[in-house]
């Protein structure tokens, strides 16, 4: 069986729903221009042959068409939004934060907002402002669900269960691990592709998978920072510490009966993100855990995150800015050595 | 244009329901009866009136956070307002909304939103629904003359006119953004001028001229459903109330309010009936009565109404 990128299979996941369910959509800047590029990274490529009416190009209007991908949603429609890249959601904060994720709630329950929001993020190349992992500030935001899927099977499987979500849900897709060919590939990046299954699949919203099991440590890690922990496992098994990597693929909601059955496992945990330490979603996962698993905890919970600045543009600073296995090993040998 | 008594009647009843609805909710408010903030549509009942007659079922609107006017005009009951005022759970938003955000799908009004501007977008994206899914109803989109200024009302405004999609942008230019001169805030002497920008059709008219919003509103309307786009409605009007609740308005001058209290809506409408003997005032008063008892029975209910239990607030965020 061919192995197919996040990009194919995002692609893929696209074209089966949009097939099975007419109304689903897709909007965004450049995403069904003929001759262009299918969005920043390709997902859309080609889509705008077979869904000419349903492939919605728009100004570069961020506030603009996530407010209109909402009305759509409210009035029945299944829209998902393509933003280039997750930095520039924050010029759509408003409709995001006040309208987007509060609608339901402000209606009493009466209005339903099936909508997916596709976000580029990670670090790479392009300095302080096509480059940030903004998951850590919708984690603050009710009303949305978070998923961050770090390979092609969970990026298809994840997709086609977001939209079919009758919730709102910002599924960031890291820039590393699309896996774009031609003019659009990205140096530096990670294979994350997958054998595909023929069938229709979903992978829940919500639900986490062990990446690689082991007795000593959990090291909990999404996107480029789960493959990053399984080279970091695969460091520390040479070294005799048995770690195990928990993918938890959503933030919101998350899963916390994969996780505590693992620390209760092994006792000690290392939380990985991209962000920056401030405030990151690490933060609020080891919070949790350190009120609610302290009986099985033999160390303090260790966090790996990018320090508190902006994304530097220069490779030998953004190499720095980003977490990678060494410190990831470093983390975990430190909890390990405290016995 | 000649009009049918009982729809004339039912206009001034209407605008009389929503004058009352704000001055009884008003003083539930000063009486430390009623939780929350209020921003009142005392003064711009014309053009709530006047743009929801000339809609059908199946139509649209949004609003803002001077939305009674817009619900009652919509046809929302004055029951559900009331009950969600005082945060009962039988109230349109069941008590999860407030003022600020009545609403109700059902009968044609999605929560108001309470962000300037914030709703343009929305109102947009539910114009491509109806366009995309082939059906032939129209968006009202209610905005403050503050609202020309965001961003979100550029964005908005621009994607409705470049897909010509079936929404009809009614600004409602009260003069004042809270307390500040909107012709402080523009360079232009029309907002309507703004619809140049967007290479849709833009024009001011009279807001406190019921007839001339509804008959402006119906041609919008039908240019919308043949599929040849939004129109930008600015409807000139006057707020003769607070901008919210404990505003006493000293950035007014007198003879302006003087002048605006004249020329206000109602009266204006009811010098034209009595005028016109379409109806005489005992007649009008007669509404007035109807409309008070039907207000009076809302208020009981709600008062009368169980309060929500307090762990409702975890309820109604996810599907």
């Amino acid at each position: 069986m061919a192995r197919v990128t996040i990009a194919e299979a995002l692609r893929e996941g696209l074209r089966e729903e949009m097939a099975r369910d007419q109304r689903v959509f897709c909007l965004g800047e450049d995403i069904g221009i003929r001759g262009g590029w299918g969005g920043a990274f390709t997902v859309t490529l080609g889509l705008e042959d077979q869904f000419r009416d349903r492939m919605i190009d728009t100004p570069m209007s961020e506030a603009g068409f996530f407010g209109v991908a909402l009305g759509a949603a409210m009035m029945g429609l299944r829209p998902v939004v393509d933003v280039q890249y997750a930095d520039f959601i924050y010029c759509a904060m408003d409709q995001v934060v006040n309208q987007i994720a509060k609608m339901r709630y402000m209606s009493g329950g009466k209005i339903t907002v099936p909508l997916v929001m596709r976000a580029p993020v990670g670090a790479t190349g392009r300095g302080a402002q096509h480059g940030q992992n903004p998951e850590a500030l919708f984690l603050s935001v009710p009303g949305l669900k978070i998923a961050c899927p770090a390979t092609a099977y969970d990026a298809k499987g994840m997709l086609k269960a977001a939209i079919r979500d009758d919730n709102p849900v910002l599924l960031f897709e890291h820039k590393l691990l699309y896996g774009a060919k031609g003019a659009r590939a990205e140096s530096g990046t990670v294979d994350a592709s997958s054998e595909l299954p023929e069938d229709d699949y979903l992978v829940p919203l919500g639900r986490g998978t062990v990446r690689r099991e082991g007795n000593d440590v959990t090291i909990i890690a999404t996107l480029l920072m789960m493959h990053r922990a399984l080279a970091a496992a695969e460091r520390l098994a040479a070294e005799g510490i048995s770690a195990e990597v928990i993918d938890p693929r959503s933030l919101v909601p998350f899963d916390w009966d994969l996780v505590n059955t693992s620390v209760m496992k092994t006792t000690r945990v290392v939380v990985v993100e991209e962000g920056p330490r401030r405030g990151g979603w690490s933060a609020e996962i080891a919070a949790t855990l350190a009120e609610s698993m302290r009986d099985y905890l033999t160390a303090p919970i260790a966090r790996v995150a990018s320090p508190d600045i902006p994304v530097p543009f220069s490779p030998v600073m953004e190499a720095v800015y980003r977490p990678d296995s060494d410190r990831i090993v470093a983390a975990a040998r430190k909890l390990v050595d405290v016995l | 244009m000649v009009y049918d008594r009982e729809f004339l009647l039912s206009l001034y009843r209407k605008m009389t329901l929503i004058r009352q609805f704000e001055e009884r909710v008003k003083y539930l408010f000063l009486e430390g009866i009623m939780p929350g903030t209020i921003h009142q549509y005392n003064g711009q009942e014309g053009i709530a009136v006047g743009v929801c007659a000339a809609l059908e079922a199946g139509d649209v609107i949004t609003s803002t956070h001077r939305p009674h006017g817009h619900a009652l005009a919509r046809g929302l009951t004055v029951e559900s307002l009331m009950h969600e005022l005082f945060g009962k759970p039988t109230g349109c938003c069941r008590g999860k909304g407030g003022s600020m955000h009545i609403g109700d799908l059902s009968r044609g009004m999605v929560p108001a939103v309470a962000i300037v501007a914030g709703a343009v977008p929305m109102a947009t994206g539910m114009a491509l629904a109806f366009k995309m899914k082939k059906e032939t109803n129209t968006v009202a989109c209610f905005v403050g003359d503050g609202a020309v200024n965001e961003g979100a009302f550029h964005e908005g405004v621009n994607m409705g006119a470049v897909w010509s999609l079936p929404v009809i942008y009614v600004i409602e230019n009260n003069l004042y953004s809270a307390s500040t001169p909107i012709f402080e805030m523009v360079r232009v002497k029309k907002l309507a001028d703004r619809a140049d920008a967007y290479g849709i059709p833009g024009v001011t008219i009279d807001g406190n001229d019921v007839l001339k919003v509804y008959e402006t509103m119906r041609g919008a309307i039908d240019r919308a459903r043949h599929g040849a786009g939004p129109t930008l409605i600015e409807c000139m009007t006057y707020r003769i109330t607070g901008h919210s609740r404990r505003d006493t308005c000293n950035y007014q001058p007198q003879e302006e309010r003087h002048t605006a209290l004249e020329n206000e809506p109602i009266r204006r409408f009811r010098n034209h009936l009595v005028s016109s003997q379409i109806a005489s005032e005992m007649v009008l008063e007669d509404i007035h009565k109807g409309v008070e008892a039907e207000i009076e029975g809302a208020v009981k209910s709600a008062l009368a109404a169980a309060g929500p239990a307090p762990e409702a607030a975890m309820e109604d965020l996810y599907v």
